[in-house]
């Protein structure tokens, strides 16, 4: 179709230079585009480079200026892509966390795929990655430190198995750092984004009687998707590499951030809401899975210091705007 | 017929199906109904607020304000004030990033002052001693539970001049147990950790350790004002951040829950760091014993060298701190006349 897959991948060196120089000009390939955070990023990104869509999702409300390949990435289309154009970047978005999804499609899709990708970027000497990771790698424990370092281990499969393949996926991206030194990598771990995308914290914020634990109101930050996605871009400059922590505005105790949001905690003693949820998680009245309950007890914040002096990041969106957008329909500009 | 006490429309939807479903009086009626739109009854019904939660919360208010008050002439001292006077760091939305709130240490601060002033009579010796800026606070720890570390806490916000913050690092086990891992937070108390002992002293604040940990505090009572073993940490914490150490040695302690044994297999079985068995706890006396306290502040120790030295060399500055601290407990014990005078 697009010709042969299995053709010889080495290039020639001159042309590798030519490629460089053209980085400048070169396209970012956003994967995982037509989700909430990735529309978003797209929409900002797109204003001043040119911006390569894959997902398997059609992209409703598409900007002209932006190409849509609507293929899944473990497919062998997904290399045409990088063959066909000079693209300059690669920003991994496309992670699922849909705890709904079985362990296996969800390992397919997290590390089959993005191994796949990794290989096509080795393959056509792509000089930038970003992975969107997020600080629950870290996992919320007992004996967090208040502010968890990029060098703290990543626990977060240990109480919840469904963790893993976030955890392997951070660790694939580490692994990218040595095995391609050519290539700026950039792993970020934001803490709970909230905004109109719909992951577990968003949706959390969203319920007007949230569930809380008797007795645990743990310290929590949040960041806005906006500030994330500037994140992003900051860390599309070239040169930038490395591990980065995001935090939002400051940090709040999960009572305030709950009230704050409009809803009035229903506070159930902690063995009661494990019950609760696990039988209504089976009835699928629910969709959180009963050991995301740690977060409602224990900390999980990160420390953003790396973030500031080496990214140049900087929160802009309040917590109070983050609580607001939660329930937006869309952004008007 | 108008919608007169709502919205003073003519043939209001919601008046007409109000009628229509349920017939309830127009006093009940609420003008949100409309927008509402339910056709089902009671759809739009809520609790009751009569006793709901900000109620709840502003008469434990009013009692917590008596308690304070109480407190404040007892102690002869503007509780308030002395909170405020304290200096924190709070975050960009105005809470403190380890979850201090002086809304409930206010109460703690209350509760404790009465305690340090009435109850152990507390004497403090030398709190001027105490640096400005970061320090690290360490003392000898005894009396089964920690009292010792509220009436330290109690000497750096009552008796010092301007009032110090005390934090001090907490069991990690604290933050599994409910109520508590809420409370400790908000007064100030932070899961022991290197790293946040570190971000702490960066943020010069001031952090009560005590080296000799569990062990020390469930002597058993042939083993009174005897140092138990110290960790080396503290040491190293205190020449990698830069910190002065003063030594604090607390008297009184050791009288306030005498224990006679350690039940070692019971401590095993509850998987707690030890089973003391207290004699009092026979006679139904749960209450600590009223023994006198008396806190020394000795001079501060200001340590220079390298924190990643080996175990001997880091040994020799905590036996110096050791042997301060004994020698302070040593001599406050021959001065003083009696354990409860």
């Amino acid at each position: 179709m697009f010709g042969d897959a299995s053709q010889p991948s080495a290039k020639p060196s001159r042309e590798s230079s030519v490629r460089l120089k053209a980085a400048a000009e070169g396209a970012v390939l956003v994967t995982g585009i037509c989700g909430r955070l990735g529309k978003l990023l797209a929409r900002e990104l797109h204003r001043s480079d040119t911006v390569v869509g894959v997902d398997r999702r059609p992209f409703i409300g598409r900007p002209k200026d932006i190409t849509h390949h609507e293929v899944d990435m473990r497919r062998k289309k997904m290399k045409d892509i990088f063959r066909g154009r000079n693209i300059r970047a690669v920003v991994h978005v496309g992670v699922l966390h849909n705890p709904r999804r079985s362990d296996r499609e969800r390992h397919s899709w997290n590390i089959v795929a993005f191994q796949k990708l990794l290989e096509y970027m080795a393959q056509y000497e792509v000089p930038k990655l970003v992975v969107l990771s997020g600080a629950n790698v870290y996992g919320p424990q007992a004996n967090n430190p208040q502010f968890l370092t990029e060098d703290a281990p990543l626990l977060g499969a240990q109480h919840f198995g469904g963790m893993r393949d976030l955890v392997e996926l951070d660790m694939l991206a580490q692994s990218f750092f040595w095995k391609h030194p050519t290539t700026d990598t950039v792993i970020l771990r934001p803490c709970h984004i909230v905004g109109r995308v719909r992951n577990a914290a968003s949706n959390y914020l969203r319920l007007d009687r949230p569930v809380m634990i008797m007795g645990f109101d743990p310290m929590m930050q949040i960041v806005h998707e906006k500030d994330v996605t500037r994140a992003i871009q900051l860390a599309l400059r070239p040169g930038v590499r490395g591990i980065f922590n995001i935090r939002g505005p400051g940090e709040m105790p999960l009572s305030h951030l709950v009230r704050k949001a409009g809803g009035r905690p229903r506070v159930l003693p902690s063995p009661l809401a494990r019950l609760a949820l696990d039988q209504l998680w089976r009835l699928r009245l629910s969709n959180f899975p009963s050991q995301e309950l740690d977060h409602l007890r224990y900390v999980c914040m990160v420390d953003d210091t790396r973030a500031r002096e080496e990214l140049g990041y900087e929160p802009i969106h309040s917590i109070d705007r983050a609580l607001r957008d939660l329930r937006r329909v869309r952004y008007l500009r | 017929m108008t919608c007169q006490p709502l919205c003073g429309k003519w043939a209001c939807p919601c008046l007409v199906s109000r009628f229509l479903i349920d017939g309830s009086s127009l006093l009940l009626h609420d003008g949100g109904m409309s927008q509402r739109g339910s056709i089902v009854p009671f759809a739009g019904w809520r609790r009751p607020r009569l006793l709901g939660d900000s109620h709840w919360r502003a008469a434990l208010r009013s009692v917590g304000d008596r308690v304070v008050r109480i407190a404040e002439e007892v102690v002869g001292q503007d509780i308030d004030a002395r909170i405020a006077g304290i200096r924190t760091h709070p975050n960009e939305v105005g809470h403190d990033p380890f979850g201090f709130d002086p809304e409930t240490s206010r109460y703690a601060l209350a509760m404790a002052g009465l305690l340090h002033r009435r109850y152990f009579r507390t004497q403090v010796f030398g709190i001027e001693r105490i640096p400005e800026g970061r320090v690290l606070i360490v003392a000898n720890h005894s009396g089964q539970l920690p009292i010792d570390a509220v009436l330290i806490a109690c000497a750096l916000m009552l008796d010092a001049n301007p009032p110090r913050f005390p934090r001090s690092m907490v069991e990690t086990w604290t933050a599994e147990l409910p109520f508590i891992s809420t409370l400790y937070p908000r007064l100030g108390q932070v899961v022991g950790s290197p790293e946040n002992a570190r971000r702490l002293l960066r943020q010069e604040e001031s952090l009560i350790v005590f080296p000799e940990g569990a062990k020390g505090i469930s002597k058993t009572f042939d083993q009174r004002y005897q140092l138990t073993d110290f960790g080396l940490g503290f040491v190293r914490l205190a020449l990698e951040t830069n910190t002065p150490i003063v030594p604090v040695a607390v008297i009184g302690g050791e009288e306030q829950y005498p224990s006679i044994a350690d039940f070692k297999p019971l401590a095993k079985l509850l998987r707690m760091p030890a089973f003391p068995v207290m004699p009092q706890l026979f006679f139904g006396m749960i209450a600590p014993l009223p023994t006198k306290y008396r806190l020394y502040f000795g001079e501060p120790f200001r340590f220079a060298g390298d924190p990643d030295d080996e175990d001997s060399a880091v040994e020799e500055k905590v036996w110096l701190v050791k042997s301060t601290i004994q020698s302070m407990v040593n001599r406050g014990l021959r001065e003083r006349k009696g354990v409860f005078i």
